[in-house]
């Protein structure tokens, strides 16, 4: 295979017809263009809406306290409830697999009045009283100062971090809010930390207006007793929240006296879910996208077998010859495989490398543009594997477009082969 | 050298079956120079090509050089062909996109001879035909006589043991026939044994032997008087 002579022999065959050639390599050429580009764009189009979702912890699901729609051991329908605080470790008990469960409660919400207040300056906001791995959860950075800690919690410390939205509000431009103080509905929490939220589903806003406190302290402050708003539970890496969901609204079916087909009583949103929805659709998007670029390679892997068979026939006589010197028949064989996995290889590199310098092009104009969270589209890309599988689809399709015209070739007897002109 | 018993061949054309061999019996020694005459359909190609392991035959055995000929795949044909024997053909057959020497080195590089020593035996062999000055040429840069010649060469290269040679003047004028023959019995002369299939009675009377084909069978073969072809010039 590494004999000079032999490639001397190939590129000998394959510059005769330069324009022929040329014309059989755009078939391949195109063909592994428009997979390249087509698993490209849906990638960029996958990154851009997986960017909507940000660092949130996708195996992740947030469960709520509805209304029992059913009468269950002698309690009517259309009774209220709370999630406890002693739900938490009793799902944490009777639950394996599960990562961080955050319990939380909230006061103000859309379009709520005027609830902080700091000297001159009132602001509406979202307070919400939390334990420490809710930053795992929903991923915010900390621009300043620290997030809360277990000290916290366990101290019932009246500390807040705060949005840089919430530090725009209420103090002055330029002004060191750690250490200062601010009034959420009349009671005072020192200012530890600020933050600015990654996570952007289009309120990207909103979400730089909110306040987070200790859990134990907010349910203090605002008499809560032992009750949870709320819950952020998340599953360890390899289990799927979607699985573990029915199990852990059974342990609080049973905590709070609800009838176990109750399906309203106990409300809930699966993000897993929804991620894996979107996944899926993205895992058909790859699958057209091959599929596609793999029919309009495969035409023009039968130009190149088409090419063949033309150059095969017209050195029948050629092959003769060699056959007469005494070629073996996989001497001649290899011959025309050769030159055919060359001539795809070559065409089908310069394909992937003129569709990456495309991909590199639209990702320098996309990178130009302003990041806006309405683009559907960012940072189209193909990974190795991609070029890797390309490679070998290549190299294989090479093999089988060769395939025919070498059998050809030696189908035909040496003494046939002279005797044709 | 080459023992022939009782061969026959016979080509199906359609729904007719054409005898064109009907029992030839046949042996060249060492150092022969054969001329095979015939009229054209009396077989000699066939039996040329037969002895070339280019076509098998139907029955009869063939050895060449004691080794028996028979039931060749593709494969051993072709190793066979590349060692024991050299092709000269009236077309000369040789590959145009290639210079002079490289067609002379085309059978050495079939024997997996490196690349230096093969350049260095071609072009010997280009020397003995008196071409070594062509060697960068391309065939169609060259006349019908020098091409036979290379042809003679490259089939000289691989050092065969039996030269076939099928019309080798057929295609060329008197004075380079003639020209062409004197460079066969040169070889000939050397103990290189040789075949040689024509119709032409002066080219035949310079072999040492002639046999004549008639209808798939040898009517006569005799021993003749060698007429040198330098004797013409």
């Amino acid at each position: 295979m590494f004999n000079r002579d032999r490639w001397n022999e190939i590129i000998e065959a394959l510059t005769a017809n330069w324009f022929r050639t040329l014309l059989t390599a755009f078939g391949v050429f195109w063909g592994i263009f428009i997979l390249v580009i087509l698993l490209a764009a849906g990638k960029g189009l996958e990154n851009g809406v997986k960017r909507g979702f940000g660092d949130i912890a996708t195996n992740t699901m947030f469960m709520w306290t509805q209304v029992a729609s059913k009468p269950y051991k002698g309690l009517p329908k259309g009774r209220r409830y709370n999630f406890k605080i002693g739900d938490v470790s009793s799902i944490r008990e009777k639950v394996p697999g599960l990562r961080y469960i955050s319990p939380r409660n909230q006061l103000g919400g859309f379009g709520g009045t005027n609830n902080v207040i700091r000297g001159l300056n009132a602001g509406a906001f979202n307070v919400y009283g939390d334990y420490p791995e809710i930053i795992n959860q929903d991923p915010i950075t900390i621009t300043s100062g620290r997030f809360i800690n277990y000290g916290d919690i366990d101290n019932n410390r009246k500390v807040a971090v705060i949005g840089e939205g919430v530090k725009k509000e209420l103090f002055k431009f330029g002004e060191e809010p750690i250490g200062e103080y601010i009034k959420i509905q009349g009671v005072s929490f020192m200012v530890i930390g600020t933050y600015m939220k990654k996570s952007n589903n289009g309120d990207r806003e909103q979400g730089q207006k909110e306040i987070f406190v200790p859990f134990t302290s907010f349910s203090q402050a605002f008499n809560r007793a032992d009750n949870v708003g709320w819950m952020a539970i998340t599953a360890e890496d390899d289990n799927s929240i979607t699985n573990l969901k029915k199990s852990i609204i059974d342990v609080v079916k049973t905590n709070h006296t609800i009838h176990p087909e109750d399906n309203r009583a106990v409300g809930n949103f699966d993000l897993y879910e929804e991620f894996s929805k979107i996944n899926g659709l993205f895992i058909a998007l790859r699958g057209v996208a091959y599929f596609v670029g793999t029919l309009v390679l495969l035409s023009g892997i039968i130009g190149i077998s088409n090419i063949m068979l033309i150059v095969v026939k017209e050195r029948t006589k050629e092959i003769g010859i060699r056959r007469a010197l005494g070629a073996s028949p996989w001497s001649v064989r290899g011959q025309i495989l050769l030159e055919s996995i060359f001539l795809t290889i070559i065409s089908g590199m310069t394909g992937i490398a003129v569709s990456t310098g495309v991909i590199f092009l639209v990702n320098k104009l996309l990178e130009g543009m302003p990041a806006s969270d309405e683009t559907m589209f960012a940072n189209p890309s193909v990974d190795l594997t991609v070029v890797f599988v390309a490679l070998l689809i290549l190299i294989s399709s090479g093999l089988l477009a060769g395939l025919i015209p070498a059998q050809v070739a030696i189908r035909t007897k040496p003494i046939d082969a002279l005797r044709a002109d | 050298m080459i023992e022939i018993k009782d061969l026959h061949k016979s080509y199906q054309m359609g729904s007719n079956s054409l005898h064109v061999l009907k029992g030839i019996n046949f042996n060249v020694k060492e150092g022969e120079l054969v001329a095979i005459m015939g009229s054209s359909g009396s077989g000699k190609s066939t039996l040329l090509n037969i002895l070339g392991m280019l076509d098998e035959a139907d029955t009869g055995s063939y050895f060449l050089d004691n080794i028996p000929i028979k039931d060749l795949n593709e494969k051993i044909a072709a190793r066979y062909r590349n060692k024991f024997l050299g092709f000269i053909f009236q077309s000369f057959n040789l590959i145009n996109y290639k210079n002079a020497l490289d067609n002379v080195a085309m059978p050495l590089y079939y024997q997996g001879i490196k690349r230096k020593e093969r350049t260095d035996k071609a072009l010997h062999y280009l020397e003995k035909v008196g071409l070594a000055d062509w060697a960068t040429h391309l065939p169609n840069e060259l006349s019908g006589g020098q091409k036979q010649r290379v042809a003679i060469a490259r089939a000289l290269a691989s050092e065969p043991k039996v030269l076939l040679a099928d019309e080798p003047t057929g295609a060329l004028d008197t004075k380079t026939s003639y020209e062409v023959m004197e460079l066969i019995q040169g070889i000939n002369d050397e103990g290189k044994t040789i075949l040689i299939v024509t119709h032409e009675e002066d080219i035949a009377h310079m072999s040492k032997r002639i046999v004549n084909l008639k209808d798939g069978l040898i009517i006569d073969d005799g021993i003749v008087e060698q007429v040198r072809a330098n004797s013409y010039v």
